[in-house]
């Protein structure tokens, strides 16, 4: 059937520029670029280009430009572009459209209609190049009153503490899957947790064997509803274990693994056949209420000898405030709320733009829940989706998160462009794909050194904005809504965020 | 479906000030005429819009009974009378009270719209289900019903044997007003001189802040306040004055009188040391150290601050862990003191025997000998 989908992007090649070297046919896996030998010159199949820009990246001579096609329909507010190329596309193949990465609508970003506060005369604003500035962060239960025997030297806690983790910075890498991701880019996030001092999370794809001894301390590992690949051992050698319930991005659906994708090393890891597709349930199938899931927490205490915080994540849906109060009495350690604008590897691109709600919104109203219900203290909460910078991750610490997952924002810094072709397994910066020859495009030394390098700038970048607010220490601003002020917001939107308007 | 939480709009108050604190370590009790010369010699620290003075062991003839100390604000007198009928009705409901008078005033001093200040002395008398209370948990209870619910009727001093004595204007007048150096001999004086950049005056938000025995008179800005509101409002905490002081004071309630913890650790929770300072420290106390800040980290106390807490037979002074407000403590015989600078101590005691300035974080603390 004849396509009748215009393509995408242009590909614009400067002739005098180009020596041939037919060096972009080799980093295109999509095959955009050839080389006809009958003209002597590379041409371009513009239908099949992602706009990823590897070819624009390696050129060595700096010939190619990647852009937007210019030529369009005739403009309309209703019937966009993407509106029409969707359905043209289910004319022609009778399927679910499927994406990947978070949601690109323009859905309220709220991070951009809040700013920060800072220090004039009555207190003054601190240097971190100068002063100590702390982001060290625990995430787990804390008790809400300490037990002290003893007096002067001999004073001692009493209260045993449940287990907590420490991060040198509250971020974290956010859940992504050896299977969905490449080993290569999947051992660059373990490298760098473990470098800077923060955890990444292995996803629900297990976690390779010959990792387990080097990075598993740095490790959250993850029991989805598929309950791949995991063993005692897979549990004991993590820091923490989160229980994956819920995906932003595609809430209320479950995962699948093309069969392309699993590999032996995917298949061993996940303990299933090589090439069989890897189908997540959308439910856990042992968890149909709220008492389920308690059980299920407890079953994971029990195996990791409650020496391991049990975190549960879920999306952030309409009611999740209520369900996430509901998670804590059943005995969570950590929360995890992933908002509208979560990434993925794969998800139906209906289910991705039209579930859900944002996370700034999020974060706000279950910090609010859970300290009317008095049981903040038992919990740590870590927000994600659609997080993408240092003003962000402050931001959602002063609505009331104590840390953050990242997942995008680490994509990026190991070179993805957000071309949302991961579902089809032919990333050509060798993050979202089992390929070798795709896969070896990441070296883990350099790749982790990108992401250190984030963790670090960023780091540094909250210190400041902490120090000018006359801040030293993290604790003190979570939670700490006065710091915060509306701009452009309903108020609406203002009361469920908990922040004055600017100027009010 | 619950209804949607409206954002609270109340402006948090912004002031920078003097305090000063004076305590006889035998016991032996003083007037309050050298404390009122030490702050007034700190006038320059404050503007005028607030200044207060908190004093313990001076009703000796009640030490039993709490001491209610009032206010009653408003516009006309009669206003002031009826909210002081509505309270009455109420104390009469839940207290046994043994005698109550209006405080004493020279109202040859000029103050501003001084507010009809009263005292009781009252015995708790619990009902239902307010009987399960702790005797101090069903003071606290209502003071809190009292500051929130009765208009124009505003408790500022709730313990046994001491008293609260605050209201607008430099301290020094203040201290006239209420006859201080006339009229009362304490063990311990704590006195604060206010300099508030945005607020409009009124007397219920001048220092001391005392809730039961417990007072705190503070200097500074905290840039944490709504971290440590919002942890307080978990313990049912109401933070209706919008200020520091008043956070800090419920801090302390919670931290050494609800949850008992020492001093030491409290000041470790208020302003703990830095992590590279714990990292280095022995196991046993890097284990407490790491424990209380990651249990307390929310009532961490992060901006710049000086407080002299004080209830019966302590006085304690600290600053933030960086020390970002002055404090200077000193002793003479069985006198100790405490003051935001050297010069009013010198003032009333120009011999010392020691004098210091205590490190950020680190408490200074005085304890009358048994």
């Amino acid at each position: 059937m004849k396509s009748f989908i215009p393509p995408e992007f242009q590909v614009y090649r400067d002739e005098d520029r180009c020596d041939q070297c037919r060096g972009c046919e080799r980093q295109c896996s999509f095959g955009v670029h050839s080389y006809d030998q009958d003209r002597d010159s590379i041409i371009s199949d513009e239908s099949k280009c992602a706009g990823c820009q590897r070819c624009v990246i390696f050129c060595p001579m700096d010939a190619l430009t990647i852009r937007p096609s210019p030529s369009s329909y005739r403009p309309n507010s209703s019937w966009t572009r993407e509106k029409m190329d969707d359905l043209k596309k289910q004319a022609e193949t009778g399927g679910v459209i499927l994406t990947g990465c978070g949601s690109d609508k323009p859905f309220r970003i709220y991070w951009d209609h809040m700013v920060l506060n800072a220090s004039q005369v009555t207190n003054p604003s601190i240097d971190p190049l100068r002063e100590p500035m702390e982001l060290r962060t625990f995430l787990g239960p804390k008790p809400d009153f300490l037990k002290i025997s003893g007096e002067g030297k001999d004073v001692a806690i009493e209260t045993e503490i449940g287990p907590n983790v420490v991060v040198e910075a509250p971020i974290l890498f956010s859940a992504m899957s050896y299977g969905a991701i490449s080993y290569q880019a999947f051992k660059s996030l373990a490298m760098a947790a473990c470098d800077f001092g923060t955890f990444f999370n292995t996803g629900e794809g297990g976690l390779p064997k010959e990792l387990r001894s080097d990075y598993g301390r740095c490790a959250v590992v993850q029991v989805a509803s598929g309950r791949y690949g995991i063993d005692a051992e897979y549990l004991n050698c993590a820091a923490a274990v989160e229980i994956k319930v819920g995906q932003g991005a595609k809430p209320g659906i479950g995962g699948h693994l093309p069969a392309e994708k699993v590999s032996s090393l995917v298949a061993e890891t996940r303990m299933i056949p090589e090439g069989t597709d890897a189908i997540s349930p959308a439910p856990h199938h042992d968890i149909y209420s709220i008492e389920d899931l308690s059980m299920l927490i407890y079953a994971l205490k029990e195996a990791t000898n409650y020496e391991k915080p049990i975190s549960v994540k879920i999306a952030a849906v309409h009611n999740f405030a209520a369900i996430a109060s509901g998670i804590v009495r059943a005995g969570a350690d950590i929360i995890a709320i992933d908002g509208l604008r979560g990434g993925t590897g794969a998800a139906p691109k209906t289910i991705r733009d039209n579930v859900g709600i944002p996370i700034e919104l999020a974060i706000s109203s279950v910090d609010r829940r859970l300290r009317d219900e008095g049981i903040r203290n038992s919990c740590s909460l870590l927000a994600a989706g659609g997080i993408r910078c240092s003003g962000d991750v402050i931001k959602a610490i002063a609505l009331g998160a104590d840390g953050v997952y990242i997942g995008t924002a680490a994509l990026i810094a190991m070179g993805c462009t957000l071309c949302q072709k991961c579902y089809t397994g032919r990333c050509n910066w060798g993050i979202c794909t089992q390929d070798p020859r795709l896969a070896g495009r990441i070296n883990p030394h350099i790749a982790s050194r990108r992401l250190t390098n984030l963790l670090r700038a960023w780091s540094a970048e909250i210190k400041e904005m902490l120090g000018g607010m006359g801040i030293n220490a993290i604790e003190s601003l979570r939670g700490n809504r006065d710091h915060l002020r509306g701009v452009g917001l309903y108020e609406w939107e203002l009361d469920v965020l908990g922040i004055k308007g600017a100027g009010e | 479906m619950t209804r949607r939480t409206r954002r609270r709009l109340i402006e948090k108050e912004i002031c920078s000030c003097s305090i000063f604190g004076a305590m006889n370590r035998s016991g032996e009790r003083f007037g309050g005429g050298g404390v009122i010369e030490a702050i007034a010699n700190m006038h320059v620290r404050g503007n005028g819009l607030g200044g207060g003075f908190a004093a313990y062991g001076i009703y000796p003839h009640y030490r039993d009974y709490y001491a209610f100390h009032l206010m009653f604000t408003g516009t006309s007198e009669s206003v002031k009378r009826s909210s002081k009928a509505e309270f009455d009705a109420f104390l009469h409901q839940g207290f046994q009270v043994v005698h109550d008078e209006e405080i004493p005033c020279d109202d040859s001093v000029w103050v501003r719209d001084p507010p009809l200040a009263w005292r009781y002395f009252v015995l708790p008398d619990p009902k239902g289900e307010d009987a399960k209370l702790s005797e101090e948990d069903y003071i606290v209870d209502k003071v809190m019903w009292v500051n929130t619910r009765i208009d124009n009727a505003y408790i500022f001093s709730s313990g046994k044997d001491m008293g609260v004595f605050k209201g607008v204007g430099f301290p020094e007048e203040i201290g006239r007003y209420f006859m201080l150096d006339r009229e009362y001999r304490g063990n311990i004086w704590t006195a604060h001189g206010r300099f508030p950049t945005n607020t409009q005056a009124w007397w219920g938000g001048a220092h001391p802040f005392g809730l039961l025995d417990w007072t705190v008179v503070h200097n500074g800005e905290i840039s944490s306040y709504g971290t440590n509101r919002r942890y307080l409002e978990m313990y049912g905490y109401k933070c209706t004055l919008q200020t520091d002081t008043e956070v800090i004071t419920y801090a302390v309630d919670l931290l050494m009188r609800r949850q008992r913890l020492p001093i030491e650790l409290v000041a470790r929770i208020l302003s703990p040391p830095i992590w590279n300072a714990i990292d280095r420290m022995g196991e046993k106390e890097r284990s407490i150290a790491r424990t209380l800040r990651m249990v307390y980290g929310p009532l961490l106390m992060n901006g710049p601050f000086t407080i002299i807490i004080a209830h019966h037979g302590e006085m304690i002074g600290l600053t933030d862990r960086v020390r970002l407000r002055p404090l200077t403590a000193a002793a003479r015989g069985d006198m100790m003191y405490l003051s935001s600078e050297e010069a009013p101590i010198r003032l009333i005691s120009p011999q010392l025997d020691e004098v210091w300035t205590p490190n950020g974080g680190e408490p200074v603390v005085g304890q009358i000998r048994c």
